[in-house]
């Protein structure tokens, strides 16, 4: 049964990281205000809280297996606080950290009519933080790390966050840019 | 009798477009990408058939620049 508790834990973690690099991917596509992959904007929007939703009910069953796995030695405070772990506990904390932003991020994204925009807006941008140490804790925790399948994974996760990073930093990023800066000159 | 009408936050707006998709003949956008209803300005009345997709236009807005408001009908003279 631990045995099945560890895979599961190592399994929902890849896989979670996948789905919060869609999201990330997904999120610069939605305020590019533009329609893709054959869907209109809404529609991107919509995709784009989903499949975070779907990457956090992954990240809860890995953080939740873990927990259950002897092995992983986790305990229930480090869900929640980061750098207590007995093991490897910088990159477990790391984990920790990002764990955190995501609830935080989730919790702000799904009351946003609540909170009003400022507040979601300053909780939203922590996404760009959240991503990165994520990455980290899969790099520094991740027993699969050696293996090429998952180098491979994470050259194309953060290939392509860093593809996206760059076109969200251009001039052309947003759809009616073009227009405004016209429009300005003038 | 209470009518719909949805009102646009100028000052919130950016022009993103999700508002235009749903409410489709309703709301145009214009050169800059910003919604246009013929005929209002920052309060357009919503007919009932549009109610459900003008919930959400609010509720998908990312500017949070939308909100649906009842008014009331004035009344007869």
């Amino acid at each position: 049964m631990a045995e099945a508790f560890w895979a599961l834990g190592r399994a929902t973690g890849v896989v979670s990281l996948v789905l919060f690099t869609v999201t990330v991917l997904l999120g610069i596509l939605t305020r590019s205000g533009r329609p893709a992959l054959g869907l209109p904007r809404f529609a991107v929007t919509l995709v784009h809280r989903n499949v975070s939703l779907l990457a956090t009910v992954l990240v809860i069953i890995h953080v939740a297996s873990l927990l259950a796995d002897p092995y992983a030695q986790l305990r229930l405070v480090d869900v929640v606080v980061p750098f207590l772990g007995t093991m490897k506990p910088f990159w477990l904390g790391l984990g920790t950290f990002a764990f955190d932003l995501v609830l935080a991020l989730v919790i702000t994204g799904l009351l946003r009519h609540r909170i009003g925009q400022p507040a979601f807006r300053f909780v939203h941008w922590f996404s760009y933080a959240m991503w990165p140490v994520a990455v980290l804790h899969t790099l520094g925790d991740g027993s699969d790390v050696g293996k090429s399948w998952l180098v491979l994974l994470l050259v194309l996760c953060v290939g392509s966050v860093l593809v996206s990073l760059a076109w969200r930093a251009s001039a052309t990023f947003v759809e009616y840019q073009h227009t405004r800066f016209e429009e300005a000159r003038r | 009798m209470t009518r719909q009408s949805l009102h646009i936050d100028w000052t919130a707006c950016d022009g993103r477009g999700l508002c235009t998709e749903l409410l489709g003949p309703l709301l145009v956008r214009d050169e800059w990408g910003y919604p246009r209803a013929a005929g209002y300005g920052s309060d357009v009345p919503i007919p009932s058939s549009f109610v459900a997709e003008a919930r959400d236009a609010v509720a998908l807005c990312p500017r949070l620049a939308l909100t649906l408001q009842e008014v009331r009908a004035p009344a007869r003279s």
